[in-house]
């Protein structure tokens, strides 16, 4: 039906608890889909198979056609999917500015001797640089970051952080973009930017987005289809309205009556 | 006389400096103190000397050669043993860096026996450059001008290559790096390459004023590991600075104070710096990755 990103039947276990038991699902390009399910529910570390930081036991991941399960991340991260954490994973000591930088790893071709030897604005590693400055720039106006972009990330409010995290994602260009809990530890102001930021990101850059939240309106605002998980199994999949309606979430988000 | 203690301290920090900087750079990314480095570094030298003395090659490509040994050795270690550990802990890995020392040492002194060899730079060693009342031995000269480049060079490398950089991050943040794109166990090797041929560059500076033989780098290594930790172990602008400050002290010490006790001045110096100030002078605070 579709084959740019499917889950077919993934399972992963730790020790004898299972975190995600037979799971399926699929991805339309340029949708967002969200997956939601109470604490522990396998949601991180559905992410972390896809990311490559874990291994899953078994089942297919595939995504643009191509069998991604059991790569490295970094051969994840070439295939064109990057993702946020849930705990941000940023470089603290560096600034805004090069972080979205090191976003920009995979698009990086000077070599060592360009790099070293970079001492007028015409050599070939400052004129690459400058190409991925003014990308890097373009990221930072979407993202509102202009004042962070020379501050060390260690030194900003949290709710920034995460947004320099979204940006280094951006950077990469994904097709896909994973993001763990975007607007967890956010302020209501900050949390209505980013709403339409991800809008943003999936119409005009065109980037699909896969993402894990908490907040329940806007997972129904904003999503084309959602997928609520418990215990690593499949509750219910479909649009917003459909998942909403469904006993079980109604159950666990709204508690019983 | 002032200016002349100053200038050999200066001398033998900049050995200090390359010993603590290659030091540096393999702790911030795998967190563990390579104590072979000392013996990697004896290897290469002897490398050196055999091209040179067996192989009859000029000075200049047997040190080369070395340099290339040297970026191997270090790349094979952690391709071949640190690699293959599974979420080593720092006592492991420790473990494993003692274990390739006592191996290393095994070798020289297998392949090339106990005895004491030269090896020494092309140049007259006792020419000096006369500078108002300074007098300027042209090794000392070398190796200050050596170990300024390599601190150049990679100070440049490490700010504007890309490959500079993936180093930097992946010593940071290895799964950051790693969702990045950047090929973590790639960038590891080449950090121990990379600072095994530091190391080097440094052997080949001392055996000129030491007798090359399977012990050459022991008191160069404690020194530069105390250098390190004054300057805070996870910082190569303090490494360096650590490296001269301990060189000078230590000459200073020795002509004004007592030349018996100079060289244990350096664990003096460590035993303080981590009564008062266990980050070391340079360092942020250390932060633990998780």
């Amino acid at each position: 039906m579709n084959d740019f990103f499917t889950v077919t039947g993934l399972t992963r276990t730790f020790g004898g608890v299972v975190a995600i038991d037979a799971l399926d699902f699929a991805q339309k390009k340029g949708s967002i889909f969200s997956i939601i399910g109470p604490n522990g529910a396998g949601k991180t570390t559905l992410f972390n198979c896809i990311s490559g930081i874990y291994r899953p036991d078994s089942g297919e991941i595939c995504f643009q056609g191509r069998r991604i399960d059991g790569l490295k991340p970094d051969a994840i991260a070439r295939h064109g999917i990057a993702r946020t954490f849930q705990n941000l994973e940023l470089f603290f000591r560096m600034t805004t500015m090069e972080n979205l930088m090191l976003g920009r790893h995979i698009h990086m071709r000077t070599n060592i001797w360009h790099g070293l030897t970079m001492f007028h604005k015409n050599s070939t590693a400052a004129r690459e640089e400058a190409e991925h400055r003014e990308k890097v720039e373009h990221i930072i106006d979407l993202l509102d970051l202009q004042s962070a972009r020379d501050v060390p990330v260690g030194a900003l409010p949290y709710g920034r952080q995460k947004l320099v995290e979204l940006g280094r994602a951006l950077a990469l260009e994904p097709s896909l973009l994973l993001l763990d809990e975007p607007s967890a530890g956010m302020t209501s102001d900050e949390r209505q930017d980013l709403f339409f930021w991800i809008k943003d990101i999936q119409q005009e850059l065109g980037v699909s987005i896969l993402m894990i939240e908490h907040n329940m309106q806007m997972v129904m605002d904003i999503s084309d289809r959602v997928l609520a998980i418990d215990f690593g199994k499949k509750l219910v999949e479909g649009t917003p309205e459909e998942v909403a309606a469904h006993p079980e979430v109604i159950k666990a988000y709204l508690g019983e009556d | 006389m002032f200016s002349q203690l100053i200038i050999n301290g200066i001398s033998s920090g900049s050995l200090y400096a390359l010993v603590a900087l290659a030091m540096v750079i393999i702790y911030k990314a795998s967190e563990v103190p390579n104590f072979a480095q000392g013996e990697m570094a004896t290897l290469s030298v002897f490398v050196a000397w055999h091209f040179v003395n067996a192989q009859f090659l000029p000075f200049y490509q047997a040190v080369a050669a070395a340099l290339l040994f040297a970026f191997a050795v270090g790349v094979l270690f952690e391709f071949t043993v640190l690699r293959r550990a599974e979420k080593p802990s720092i006592l492991e890995l420790i473990v494993m860096t003692l274990g390739l020392q006592m191996f290393i040492y095994g070798i020289i002194g297998w392949k090339w026996g106990a005895e004491q060899k030269t090896f020494s730079l092309p140049i007259a060693e006792d020419s000096v450059v006369q500078l108002g009342p300074v007098v300027i031995g042209w090794l000392n000269i070398i190796t200050i001008a050596t170990s300024l480049l390599c601190v150049l060079v990679l100070y440049l490398f490490f700010t504007r290559t890309k490959l500079g950089t993936a180093m930097r991050a992946v010593q940071m943040n290895s799964t950051a790096a790693r969702i990045n794109g950047i090929r973590v166990h790639r960038i590891m090797s080449l950090t121990w390459g990379l600072s095994a041929v530091i190391g080097t560059i440094a052997g080949i500076l001392f055996a000129p004023v030491s007798p090359l033989d399977p012990q050459l780098m022991w008191d160069p290594l404690l020194k530069g590991f105390a250098a390190g930790v004054l300057g805070g172990m996870t910082s190569p602008f303090g490494a360096v600075l650590g490296g001269y400050i301990l060189g000078i002290i230590e000459n200073l010490f020795g002509a004004y104070i007592s030349l018996e006790f100079k060289s244990v001045v350096a664990f003096a110096l460590i035993v303080l710096v981590l009564w008062f100030k266990p980050s070391g002078l340079f360092s942020r605070h250390y932060e633990r990755k998780v």
